[in-house]
């Protein structure tokens, strides 16, 4: 075994100059990521960052670890492959809201569904950024952009959503706002065996500064953030006050503690094999200006997809003895010219 | 039930043979072809095949539009062609007859189901009357058979239901050319034992099939005598038959194999190219790992990501896919990393002809990138070239630190031609090392890795990969400084990495063999420059030429970027020069503009390979001209 090693965030910071506009969310997901990393102890050398196109994308030019930085949207895809190849790498992809859920949809769906063993950060800023201020798949309705000069038209994913719908066996959301919470939220994100996403509010001061004042200002917290505990009652508000509940349907409501008893409210439970429960909690706010659940939605165990590719290989290695390419290249009806 | 008579029986010999088997493409016409060709090449012939089949799994039975063939070419010498005209055709049914008559070589024998030449079936193929009774085939040798109910009958007693018992026909018809052509039958009642052994009925039909046709062959009376096909003195060793796509396979398992790398595929279903993702699926015993992607561009971004890693990475595809992969191979070019990108051509543009073969998407592989983006170019000639085309694709991939591109194409990948199988101790070495320790020193003093620090010789750059301690590096598609890798947006510094990339490839040239021509009496005035699978076409043409003592040279490049070094001067050498290809003539393009040579362009955009006596005429009207 070799000698335990102490890591500090500098062993995870490039010597780039980070060119992200001064006050950017980007900052303090870096600076969590930085921090959290010489905590999980896995070494530099076998952590991979692996990006597609945006403002968040440059990610991984800031991390002394390894890293690519691919082609728009396209992150989940050489991540499958980094993954899949190697096993033993730690590999996290860094995404956008265009990024990941526009240009990069497809793939980040089949990331989800294939269940890969990869972190996704998902930076949801709900603009685009790199290209001056374009509205994203995220943007709310009557967006007024460079591209949408009379208000957007089209209806917005709700991330979280999205990934629940893909049957992710990790689903979970924070903010730039509170690195604890952030560190906590990637630590399970990265601990998890299989594809991991976490949708990440982020500031763009420059193109929607405030795009989620409503519910991650110090002061609006308490009521407008309803912090997601595992087997714990979903309640919130300064004294808990308010509380969330199904109705006949299996839809979640936000409810006074008071009106309807605490017996009435709802239990999280982020291990259900089914993501019902979990996607009825994504719906109880449209966008980032009603009470928001954050925290871990769903965390469940299912095979995840390069553990069973190498079983596949050592199950007919350990059957079929040692590759024969000259057995191979003959096989079949040879014959024989003399 | 070999032919135990076969000594007392009467046998023309002849020296080649080319038989198209055609009917409904329900009609197990490709599975007739391939047994006919497997017990061929045991038997010791030359062959070449040429399967054609339509888009549609199963297009509306009876019509033009669903007929599937698939013609063999024997000889008892070294052939390179499927054969231009066939001598027999075996048409299951009327439209099969309709659709490749007009191929038929005059004076060739047709062996017709006639059960199927009923009212229903000759207005599909769009029939006035019955081509088997009303004289219009008299320029032909006709032989009309009762396929179908002479099959129910020898499967009467086999349990098998009329309706499934109709299915066995194609054996009949197998087991009377099997007779017609003295070929043993073993080897197919052995395919069928294994093939259908667990459904005893539809196994003794298929037996029961095969028998009689054979039967009926030897005691119709109806044809004169059977034929032999001797086999060929093919230069000693041991063979096997082979398609262009398993080839292909192979060639990239050996490839994994002589570089001491894990072999990783990433594909998306596409015809003609999926056959090389199933095959290499099956050997995990090699340590291959195979993932089907959810779309044309994960393949391609999982195959860059599994070559970063340090794997042997592949992706395979035709055109549409190619297409989707363009912003990729750009990427892999600009972060230089060795992946191979397998191009099974096929008819285009867009969907075009997805069955169908052509050699069209040359200028995709050179220029179907944005910006400067050169990559290498490796074309294979023959079904089992694709091994060889392979191995020398991952040969650079590697030494060079680049994607390559390898172009092959619908004929070469479904037609089968015999194999001289190498040996595994004799395929060169191609394993490269990684870097492991840092090779410059940083700002401050330190030792630190420079990813684009590059092999001074080949320009190549260190391939360094995770896992490896005090090395870790970023890379991307933004350009990089020279040597630090950093993201650099110097004027000056993107003309030089421009440059650099560029003059990595082009380098290449030194590093491959020069052309070769073939031109015996070395007299010949007309030089025929080919690339792909056009090779057995101009090659038979050429010979046919000169056994009239006309004077041809061949030569046929392998590498399309760059180009052999010598090539220039083997051009100077002709006075004339003629490019055939199945495009509106890419290859000519490149050429003329290369070395400005006033080259003449031969092209054939049929969906169907050249045949030998179409670059035959053009040769000899060049030559004349």
């Amino acid at each position: 075994m070799a000698e335990p090693v102490t890591l500090s965030r500098k062993d995870f910071s490039s010597d780039q100059e980070v060119r992200w506009c001064p006050g950017c969310g980007d900052y303090s997901v870096l600076t969590a990521v930085q921090l959290l990393l010489p905590e999980i102890g896995i070494l530099p050398q076998n952590q991979v960052f692996v990006s597609g196109i945006g403002c968040s994308s440059r990610f991984p030019y800031y991390m002394n670890t390894y890293g690519v930085h691919s082609i728009h949207g396209r992150a989940p895809a050489f991540a499958t492959g980094i993954a899949a190849a190697r096993p033993d790498l730690d590999v996290w992809v860094v995404t956008g809201d265009g990024d990941g859920l526009s240009i990069g949809g497809n793939h980040l769906i089949h990331a989800l569904r294939r269940n890969i063993n990869i972190t996704i950060l998902m930076f949801n800023n709900q603009i685009y950024g790199l290209t001056k201020g374009q509205y994203s798949p995220t943007s709310e309705v009557g967006k007024v952009t460079k591209s949408t000069p009379f208000g957007s038209i089209d209806h917005p994913f709700n991330p979280i959503s999205v990934a629940l719908g893909a049957e992710a066996s990790f689903v979970a959301r924070t903010h730039d706002m509170d690195r604890k919470h952030m560190t906590e939220v990637f630590r399970r994100a990265n601990a998890h065996q299989g594809a991991s996403f976490v949708e990440i509010y982020q500031n763009c001061n420059v193109f929607n500064d405030g795009a989620f004042d409503a519910v991650v200002a110090k002061d609006s917290r308490a009521d407008m953030l309803i912090d997601l505990h595992h087997g714990e009652k979903i309640v919130f508000g300064a004294d808990g006050e308010h509380g969330v509940m199904l109705d006949e349907f299996g839809e979640a409501h936000v409810v006074s503690v008071a009106d309807v008893g605490l017996e009435k409210i709802l239990v999280h439970d982020e291990q259900r094999p089914e993501p019902s429960l979990a996607f009825a909690l994504s719906r109880l706010a449209s966008g980032p200006y009603e009470p928001t659940p954050v925290g871990i939605f769903r965390a469940i165990q299912r095979p995840s997809y390069e553990i069973e590719l190498s079983r596949q290989l050592a199950a007919v290695q350990e059957r079929g003895g040692a590759p024969d390419l000259d057995g191979l290249l003959g096989s079949g009806n040879v014959w024989e010219v003399v | 039930m070999s032919p135990d008579n076969a000594e007392q029986q009467a046998t023309e010999v002849l020296e080649r043979v080319v038989i198209r088997f055609a009917g409904d493409s329900g009609d197990g016409m490709q599975l007739v072809g391939d047994r006919f060709t497997d017990v061929s090449a045991a038997f010791g012939n030359d062959l070449a095949t040429l399967p054609d089949y339509p888009a549609e799994i199963r297009a509306p039975a009876g019509t033009i539009a669903g007929v599937s063939s698939f013609q063999v070419h024997i000889a008892g010498r070294d052939i390179v062609t499927p054969g231009d005209a066939p001598n027999l055709l075996v048409a299951m049914n009327p439209a099969a007859l309709k659709a490749n008559i007009n191929d038929l070589m005059p004076g060739g024998a047709i062996i017709a189901n006639s059960d199927a030449f009923e009212t229903r079936n000759l207005d599909k193929a769009g029939y006035l009357g019955n081509p088997l009774e009303d004289g219009s085939l008299s320029a032909y040798r006709l032989y009309s058979i009762p396929m179908t109910s002479l099959t129910l009958e020898a499967a009467k007693g086999t349990g098998a239901k009329p309706r499934d018992a109709e299915r066995s026909k194609n054996f009949f018809a197998l087991g009377l050319i099997a007779w017609m052509y003295t070929r043993p039958t073993e080897a197919i009642t052995g395919w069928i034992a294994e093939k259908f052994g667990k459904n005893q009925i539809v196994h003794d039909a298929n037996v029961a099939a095969l028998k009689a046709g054979y039967n009926f062959g030897e005691t119709a009376e109806i044809f004169e005598h059977a034929y032999t096909v001797p086999s060929a003195h093919l230069p000693a060793g041991r063979y096997r038959n082979i398609t262009g796509n398993l080839a292909t396979a192979y060639g990239l398992i050996a490839a994994g194999h002589q570089a001491k790398l894990p072999l990783f595929l990433a594909s998306y279903p596409i015809t003609p190219a999926s056959d090389i993702l199933h095959e290499l699926s099956k050997h995990k015993r090699f340590g291959i790992r195979t993932v089907q992607a959810e779309d044309e561009i994960s393949a391609a971004g999982m195959a860059i990501g599994a070559a970063y890693a340090g794997h042997l990475a592949v992706t395979t595809t035709s055109g549409p896919g190619v297409d989707l992969k363009s912003e990729a191979m750009g990427l892999a070019v600009s972060i230089e990393l060795p992946l191979l990108l397998i191009d099974v051509q096929r008819g285009g543009p867009s969907t075009g002809l997805p069955t169908k073969t052509e050699q069209a998407d040359l200028m995709l592989a050179m220029y179907g990138r944005h910006g400067e983006a050169p990559l290498p170019i490796v074309a294979a000639y023959s079904p089992s070239h694709c091994f060889d085309a392979v191995l020398e694709g991952a040969r650079i991939a590697l030494k060079y630190q680049t994607p390559v591109m390898i172009l092959t194409d619908g004929y070469l990948a479904n037609g089968s031609e015999p194999w001289l199988l190498p040996a595994a101790a004799d395929l060169p070495d191609i394993s490269v090392k990684f870097q492991t320790e840092p090779n410059g020193t940083g700002p401050d003093g330190e030792p630190k890795y420079m990813p684009y620090l590059r092999d001074p010789i080949t320009l190549a750059r260190p391939w360094a990969i995770p896992g490896t301690p005090g090395l870790m590096h970023r890379v991307g598609g933004i350009e990089k400084q020279d040597v630090t890798g950093n993201i650099n947006y110097e004027p000056s510094n993107h003309e030089k990495m421009t440059h650099l990339r560029a003059a990595k490839i082009a380098g290449i040239a030194n590093d491959i063999p020069p052309l070769a021509v073939d031109d015996p009496s070395g007299e010949a005035e007309l030089l025929v420059l080919g690339w792909g699978s056009t090779w057995g076409a101009i090659q038979a043409g050429a010979r046919r030429l000169r056994a009239d003592g006309v004077n041809v040279a061949h030569a046929h490049l392998m590498h399309l970027n760059p180009f052999p070094a010598n090539l220039g001067e083997v051009l100077a050498k002709y006075p004339k020069v003629l490019i055939p290809e199945m495009n509106l003539g890419q290859l000519s393009r490149l050429v003329r503009a290369e070395y400005l040579v006033d080259a003449k362009s031969l092209t054939k955009v049929q969906g169907l390979p050249f045949r030998a006596a179409e670059i035959e005429a053009k040769m000899l009207e060049m030559i004349n001209g």
